[in-house]
């Protein structure tokens, strides 16, 4: 009943906050909970209780749609993105950590982090409608513009798995460094960087013969090589900046796309994990998950605005598309 | 080794995957419905058939895990059950997660594992298993018995990993290039402590030292510790009661420890004999560190960040109890074989041996960095938990101690002090 009154107050505010105005939203991992951000006022307008151990999340295309990781739940909350009430559950294996969904939404595929596998859910009947074992604690999930061709990391194995997204099948494990936490396609698709944890490197790999062209190192005056801790990947469609989040280095590294070469530190909150771009892309959002806050990235000046408090241990962040 | 309690589990790598039983520390509720779940996707997936990534197999490495029948001591404690199965299943999720990779690749792994009994010669069951040609070597053996090991002449030509003996002396005099010490070292562990109990200006020590060679071992590390980042051990006592505490404690503890002008008490009890009665009983309100109290650990069950959560429910599902320090010890080891194999695509004793000690191995080993041997004795370098009964407290080397190579290497003995020579 209770909670039935504070879903009812929380659509509320949400419907007359929610005019068109672009939000932002993070899960905490340990407070369980997403936090609401009106990205214009830079300023949490919202707190909603979701299921444990909240991480990875994404939206539908049309953005109607909230989709989030509940690791500890062994299960994918889909939520209304007005309202944050919870619409129905997805099936999704044992501990989802990352997901991403095809073009189409039709399709999401999810990295079970203890089970070794990549789960596939068909959105439409809400089942699993296959599984793919790949390497230990699967994590990174990256997936070309058409649709076609999947890419999963797994941490313990270190590999970059390439995955027939028609035929469910891998068709290719490229070797990279220590603990892949993300993969990300560039714009062209032409590419797929991969950022290694423990090995503090960027892989960036040619998806046709599925070698690696490139390894990007990081290195910052005054910060100890084992706390550079490459996670985050976010690629600016116009082909300039790719931005890679370091973890306990506490700063975002700015990367030309094409030289590979890296422009710039920004330094944000502690131990940034995760990135996530407003829709104009003119604005970069980081989660850093000590100094529980998300720090705001000015795109053009290349320099951080603002970093405002969330929750406890805030991880994954998603931007609507409107 | 005969027949009786002779343990060989061979692991045969057929590489088709056991499905594995997925449980996660949460409500009982909550692993019986898992368990549910996975056999339902089970039924689904054989329905489906399974489609499996599998390269052809080019290369197999055998492992070999030893561990000895010991005499129990006595244990002052009856919470904790005496385990005889310490490593087992470290290395048995190792080679589950070498294969994994392996099979991307075309490498197999294959395992033995041996226990020598109480009444078994080591040296001659070693020497037998080294005539079968086997090659690396996970061994759960104390100081003493690993001295042993090196006396036998063929030992040269095979790796060993040692994964139990926290002994300096493996680390320095008695060192050899073919052996690898995965546990820190009684002076790393030391050093750990007091770079935490330095942080916290707890700069007055009363040092009290079990009777068995380890604990003196250990307590000379503390003392050597205590030299480097300027503690005062205001106080020296070596515990020689031999009364069961359980009953005494309340009396003997404040006398033993009044008078003394302290910050901490800091004791070495390997064994468990006396120690944790020292908590709530001193004469003064003082805290307790050591082998008791706050304990330096290699792992520890209150471990959770850098995806340690990921192992313990794995290790948990896999064995019904909580990863031990020679758990993860094991673990480590095989991995390191495995990564070094996955990087240089050779099971070859020399090569794996040059990869290991060289500068391009890393390994994620869920403390938060890469951890590496050390080039010059073969000690993994890695951080140190400090941890409470229930709780995390601190992980070294804290922050403010730098090193030019690694700040890790501020823990223990550095090169320049090193008496390993190869």
């Amino acid at each position: 009943m209770i909670k039935f009154f504070l879903t009812l107050v929380f659509s509320i505010t949400m419907s007359f906050s929610s005019t068109r105005a672009n939000l932002a939203y993070i899960t905490n991992e340990k407070d369980n909970t997403v936090s609401v951000i009106d990205i214009k006022k830079k300023k949490v307008i919202n707190t909603v209780k979701v299921g444990q151990r909240p991480r990875g999340i994404i939206m539908s295309k049309d953005g109607k749609l909230v989709l989030i990781c509940a690791s500890d739940d062994d299960r994918v909350e889909v939520r209304d993105a007005k309202t944050m009430k919870l619409k129905y559950h997805l099936p999704s294996g044992p501990d989802p950590e990352l997901f991403i969904l095809s073009p189409d939404d039709d399709t999401l595929y999810i990295a079970n982090e203890d089970d070794a596998m990549v789960t596939v859910v068909d959105m439409n009947d809400k089942m699993i409608i296959d599984d793919i074992p790949v390497g230990v604690e699967p994590e990174g999930m990256g997936l070309t513009n058409n649709g076609k061709l999947l890419v999963n990391t797994s941490e313990t194995t270190n590999m970059a798995h390439f995955i027939n997204a028609e035929t469910l099948e891998i068709v290719e494990n490229v070797l990279v460094d220590a603990r892949p936490r993300v993969a990300m396609f560039t714009p062209d698709d032409k590419e797929v960087w991969v950022s290694a944890e423990i090995g503090g490197t960027v892989k960036v790999i040619n998806p046709s013969s599925k070698e690696v062209t490139h390894t990007i190192g990081f290195e910052i005056p005054g910060v100890n090589e084992e706390s550079i801790q490459p996670v985050g990947v976010r690629h600016t469609n116009d082909g300039k900046y790719t931005f890679v989040a370091l973890g306990p280095a506490n700063r975002i590294a700015v990367i030309d796309q094409k030289t590979k070469k890296v422009i710039k530190y920004l330094l944000v909150g502690q131990r940034v994990w995760q990135l996530a771009f407003t829709p104009d892309q003119k604005t970069l959002l980081s989660t850093n998950g000590v100094s529980n806050d998300v720090s705001f990235i000015n795109v053009d000046k290349l320099k951080v605005e603002k970093s405002i408090k969330v929750g406890r241990f805030p991880w994954g962040v998603v931007i609507g598309p409107n | 080794m005969r027949a009786k309690f002779f343990l060989i589990i061979t692991i045969c790598i057929t590489f088709s995957f056991p499905f594995f039983v997925d449980v996660r520390e949460l409500s009982i509720q909550q692993l019986e419905e898992r368990k549910k779940a996975d056999e339902e996707r089970k039924k689904q997936r054989e329905k489906r058939g399974e489609k499996k990534f599998q390269k052809e197999i080019i290369l197999t490495t055998d492992i070999v895990f030893v561990s000895k029948e010991r005499e129990l001591p006595p244990v002052l404690s009856n919470l904790d059950p005496i385990l005889e199965d310490e490593g087992f299943y470290g290395v048995k999720l190792a080679i589950e997660d070498n294969l994994t990779t392996g099979r991307f690749l075309g490498h197999d792994y294959k395992v033995e594992f041996h226990r020598i009994l109480l009444e078994e010669n080591l040296e001659t069951e070693f020497g037998k298993l080294l005539q079968k040609g086997k090659k690396f070597f996970v061994v759960d053996l104390n100081e003493e018995e690993l001295l042993s090991l090196m006396k036998i002449p063929e030992i040269d030509d095979v790796i060993v990993f040692n994964i139990r003996a926290k002994n300096d002396s493996l680390r320095n005099e008695n060192c050899r290039k073919n052996f690898f010490h995965i546990p820190p070292s009684y002076s790393i562990l030391s050093d750990a402590l007091t770079q935490y109990l330095v942080k916290k200006k707890w700069k007055k020590w009363f040092l009290v030292t079990g009777p068995d060679k380890n604990d003196r071992i250990y307590s000379d590390a503390l003392k050597s510790s205590a030299k480097k980042f300027n503690i005062k051990i205001k106080e020296e006592k070596i515990w020689d009661f031999t009364a069961d505490l359980r009953r005494t404690a309340g009396k003997e503890v404040p006398i033993f420890t009044k008078g003394a002008n302290y910050d901490v008490l800091v004791v070495a009890d390997e064994d468990g004999e006396f120690g944790e009665y020292l908590a709530y009983r001193t004469w003064d309100p003082r805290p307790i560190a050591g082998t008791q109290g706050l304990k330096p650990n290699s792992w520890h069950r209150t471990h959770e960040q850098w995806g340690a959560t990921q192992m313990q429910n794995r290790f948990r599902r896999e064995s019904g109890r909580w990863m031990t320090e020679v758990d993860y010890h094991a673990w480590t080891a095989v991995r390191a074989i495995g990564e070094t194999i996955t990087r240089t695509q050779t099971n070859d004793v020399e090569e794996v041996q040059k990869y290991l000690l060289g500068e391009k191995f890393g390994l994620g080993a869920y403390k938060g960095v890469k951890v590496s041997f050390r080039p010059w004795n073969g000690q993994l370098r890695q951080p140190v938990l400090l941890a409470a009964p229930r709780s995390m407290v601190s992980v070294s080397p804290q922050e403010g101690y730098i090193h030019p190579v690694s700040e890790l290497d501020t823990l223990g003995k550095d090169q320049p002090e090193s008496t390993c020579k190869f």
